[in-house]
């Protein structure tokens, strides 16, 4: 069955209509979510996609943290619905407590916007369960605050109940144990600095998104059925 | 009563300051040798109205926690003082 997505748009946020698109590609269907709104409507899963959400004034996600929209997220994530959150989005997960730890300003203060290779860690999670630990992935970024940090106790957790989703090959934005991306304890929430949205085509420069996005769309139809 | 509080927000002990550290950096090309450390943070001064001192120090706290500082990697220090 088709899966259908829906893609949070905040005012600032830049790559909704990529999200779309890639999730069309691939077989789903993806419609947009609006911040003001406060239901989610008849969605199987949720993105929230990359840009710069309220401006990212104060720190990004701060203010995005508060709309409307996002106590409908939080229930659909808590109760199990698959939801990935892609740059601005992971940093909106994780001002939301929906994910652990912070996305500090990349190191060397750079706006960091190349391909990126990353390494699967987990496929204990919605957006990787296709893949298999240890695919390198050629996917790109496109951030100023891309560094993840969290406290030791946290690293610790995550590295022990196999939460770190991928790993950077070469880690641009200094982020602690190389982590480009991570999910809750239920794995049904992602969240990833790089956009897999934007690396579902060879006329692109990689096809190696599609893997992670096809992961996500099967988990949402999935969670559909059940 | 109106009273005004200084917001300081900075990173907590040993999370990562790039940006302390580039200007930390930059400053001896200016002739600056002998600074020892920067750290970077931002500040905030917010008017509000509270019944007394301690109802102010404690919204302002609140709101510092909430939403003006990241508990995860930032601390805040509040200071309130009565405003005319």
């Amino acid at each position: 069955m088709t899966a259908s997505i829906g893609v949070v748009v905040f005012p600032g946020t830049n790559c909704e209509h990529d999200a779309v698109a890639a999730v069309d590609a691939l077989g789903g269907h993806g419609r947009l979510i609006f911040h003001t709104d406060t239901s989610l409507g008849d969605v199987d899963g949720l993105i929230l996609p990359g840009g710069f959400a309220h401006g990212d004034y104060l720190r990004p996600g701060a203010i995005a943290r508060f709309s409307p929209i996002m106590d409908a997220v939080r229930g659909f994530a808590e109760s199990g619905g698959p939801v990935v959150g892609i740059c601005n989005g992971f940093q909106v997960l994780c001002e939301a407590h929906l994910l652990p730890g912070a996305l500090q300003k990349n190191r060397g203060l750079t706006f960091l916007c190349q391909p990126s290779v990353l390494e699967v860690v987990s496929t204990a999670s919605v957006l990787t369960s296709g893949a298999t630990v240890g695919d390198r992935l050629d996917v790109p970024i496109n951030h100023f605050s891309g560094s993840y940090t969290c406290d030791i106790d946290t690293l610790r957790t995550l590295t022990e109940s196999d939460r770190i989703v991928l790993r950077y090959a070469d880690n641009p934005n200094g982020s602690i144990d190389a982590i480009a991306g991570i999910s809750n304890e239920a794995g049904n929430v992602v969240g990833l600095m790089p956009h897999p949205e934007r690396a579902v085509s060879a006329l692109l420069g990689s096809e190696d998104g599609a893997v992670l996005l096809r992961s996500f769309l099967d988990a949402a139809a999935s969670a559909s059925v059940a | 009563m109106r009273f005004l509080a200084h917001v300081d927000v900075r990173l907590r002990h040993g999370i990562a300051d790039p940006e302390g550290a580039t200007i930390l950096r930059a400053l001896p090309a200016l002739g600056f040798d002998s600074v020892a450390s920067v750290e970077s943070g931002r500040s905030f001064r917010v008017e509000l109205d509270a019944s007394d001192l301690e109802a102010a120090r404690s919204m302002a706290a609140s709101l510092a926690d909430r939403l003006l500082a990241n508990p995860v990697i930032e601390e805040s220090v509040i200071e309130v003082e009565p405003l005319g």
